[in-house]
């Protein structure tokens, strides 16, 4: 930023390297951990003193797991219902965002309150009756009942309008418009592509979101072949306490499709927390 | 400051919506009130009503745009909210008869032992986890912006890296490594001669446990957030500090802790909201049941139980109308903070 500052005391930046080593070890620890565990036998992980470097049990791990549990059947199940409320929830998000940012219609004003408003309301409020409600559709044990109600994101919405608002210009709209274009078209073939780079950042987020989603599907599913991969990981964890290798090769493996999602997508993912704050 | 906020929203996710809407609301009403006393208004919103049905018809496709959210959350979110207050006053198990009752249930909630240790539980996770997180975020986002520091993307990548796993694979690591016996954490504070702590076992240990994931979890979070902030404080009020030799602490506490005040008390919303509604967790690290002590027992960890373990329906939804109210009440105070020292 500025030479001067950067020539400062060299124990000053000892100190402020040690701060930032210290969370480090501690953000990052964990995950070297569960590959150690990953990779040992039950017996290795508690052992004293303890062995702290990767073994080479993770195959035999693997077998056993899948010998147990269904695992890839739930990795399987996590990928379609994610991806599916994913696309679903952009598509309506993008619609309503797009309505919302670019047209003037009566009731917008209230309609656009009501919507926020909704974000208020904790999950859990309407919790038991959306069971109840799952029942009587037959949707339980179903994907349904995991990508229908959360296809309508009011934050998704919330998200589109705020980029469109200012990203999308109403000349071009204005332009398209005395060409005779529908409002479809004016969506799709407008819209639609100047949304995209805020479309992605908010896929990978309701993507992270719905592959992590834990008490909803916890809920619905009682079938083991209809697991999410959370509620296999939830299950495996309580039934076959005495086998932690197996249990950690099983969270190794579901944890690292998002850790590559990060990876790629890190600037992005961390972008859409910090990009509204930067603003204000 | 309202329209700042409104864009920053989109950092804070879901929960801290309410902060603008209230904010936003009592913007609103100001700006109601101004346009009252001007009377060309009225006479435009007159015009406007003629026109009002044909406008109607002229956006019925703009109508269709916005109509799935409608749809999805009348049948999903809004009835089983009214469904819920309503099942509030019933004994139902889910299959026999609903029988109303009126009152009973949260009659029995007042007096519930358990329910009210739940109230405390969370309480105390929250302030546990709370504190830490925030002030090490804050610490964590000062370091980063220092130009004595390299490597920004790099610390940033790592300490967001948690947050990015989901909480059930975070609870089972976390389970291993406070096991009483063997635990790693417990092994190497036997190498340095403390005696093992049961963590998943006493409900003080196992609420500092629960603490301890959280801030694993959301400290890095945070500490963007507060780096995106202080990378928009003016750098001229550090400048003039340093040259009349204020020391790095004396600027953290003098000029960065007053001038981050709305967004620290930002994410202390955000994360009032999120503790209060704490379940994976203890649900993953107790086996369900809280501990032997139910310290780990949360309100929601409660209400899943009650209705979904005990098949008490209608005890689960005024549990949920409580917990509702508890963090309106909360939110509430804490915008009402808000508004007065960012003012």
């Amino acid at each position: 930023m500025n030479s001067v500052e950067a020539k400062g005391p060299s124990a000053k930046r000892l100190f402020l390297y040690l701060g930032l080593v210290i969370w480090f070890l501690f953000s990052v620890f964990p995950f070297y951990w569960l590959i150690v565990m990953a990779t040992r036998t039950t017996s290795s992980i508690f052992s004293y003193p303890p062995n702290v470097t990767f073994g080479s049990n993770f195959v035999s791990n693997v077998e056993r797991l899948l010998q147990a549990l269904p695992f890839f059947q739930s990795v399987w199940n996590s990928l379609i219902v994610s991806v599916s409320s994913t696309l679903l929830s952009l598509f309506f998000s993008a619609l309503a965002g797009f309505a919302f940012a670019k047209y003037d219609f009566p009731g917008k004003k209230p309609l656009f309150w009501i919507m926020l408003a909704t974000m208020m309301v904790p999950g859990q409020l309407g919790l038991v009756p959306a069971f109840v409600i799952m029942k009587t559709l037959h949707w339980v044990n179903t994907f349904y009942a995991l990508i229908v109600p959360g296809a309508a994101s009011a934050f998704g919405i919330f998200w589109i309008r705020q980029y469109a608002e200012t990203a999308v210009h109403d000349d071009l709209l204005h332009a398209a418009r005395i060409d005779g274009c529908s409002d479809f078209r004016l969506f799709f073939h407008i819209g639609l592509p100047i949304m995209r780079p805020t479309l992605a950042a908010l896929g990978i987020f309701l993507f992270m979101g719905s592959w992590n989603d834990y008490l909803w599907p916890l809920v619905i599913l009682n079938s083991p072949k209809a697991f999410t991969l959370q509620v296999m990981l939830s299950t495996l964890n309580g039934i076959y306490f005495k086998h932690y290798g197996m249990i950690m090769a099983g969270t190794l493996l579901g944890t690292i499709p998002l850790l590559v999602l990060f990876a790629i997508f890190s600037r992005k993912i961390m972008d859409s927390v910090t990009v509204g704050a930067l603003k204000g | 400051m309202e329209e700042n906020s409104k864009t920053r929203m989109v950092a804070y996710g879901h929960c801290a919506s309410i902060y603008i809407v209230l904010s936003d609301l009592i913007h609103d009403r100001q700006v109601n009130k101004m346009s009252v006393s001007m009377p060309s208004v009225s006479d435009v919103v007159k015009k406007k009503k003629a026109h009002t049905w044909r406008d109607i018809r002229k956006h019925k496709t703009i109508y269709l745009f916005i109509s799935p959210f409608y749809i999805l959350f009348a049948v999903f979110g809004l009835f089983p909210i009214l469904f819920s207050l309503f099942l509030s006053f019933q004994a139902w198990n889910g299959l026999d008869r609903m029988k109303f009752i009126g009152l009973e249930n949260f009659a029995l909630l007042m007096g519930d032992g358990v329910f009210w240790q739940s109230v405390l539980n969370t309480f105390i996770i929250w302030l546990e986890s709370t504190i830490p997180m925030l002030f090490i975020a804050l610490v964590l986002a000062f370091i980063l912006n220092s130009a004595l520091v390299k490597l920004r993307g790099f610390w940033r990548f790592a300490f967001f890296l948690p947050n990015v796993t989901s909480i059930v694979a975070e609870a089972i690591i976390f389970g291993s490594l406070f096991a009483t016996q063997y635990g790693l954490v417990n092994n190497v504070l036997h190498f340095f001669g403390i005696p093992p702590i049961d963590w998943l076992n006493n409900n003080v240990w196992l609420q500092i446990g629960i603490a301890i994931m959280i801030i694993w979890r959301w400290t890095g979070y945070n500490t963007i957030i507060y780096l995106a902030g202080l990378q928009s404080l003016p750098y001229e009020l550090y400048e003039a500090a340093k040259v009349d030799g204020a020391s790095m602490a004396r600027i953290f506490f003098s000029i960065t802790l007053p001038l981050m005040r709305p967004i620290i008390l930002f994410t202390v919303i955000m994360s009032t909201i999120g503790g209060m509604q704490v379940f994976t967790e203890p649900q993953i690290l107790t086996g369900g049941n809280g501990g032997p002590g139910q310290g780990g027992l949360t309100i929601v960890l409660y209400l899943y139980n009650q209705a979904f373990n005990n098949y008490l329906f209608g005890y689960g939804s005024a549990i949920a109308w409580v917990l509702f109210v508890i963090i309106l009440i909360f939110s509430l105070l804490n915008t009402l903070i808000v508004n007065r020292l960012s003012k």
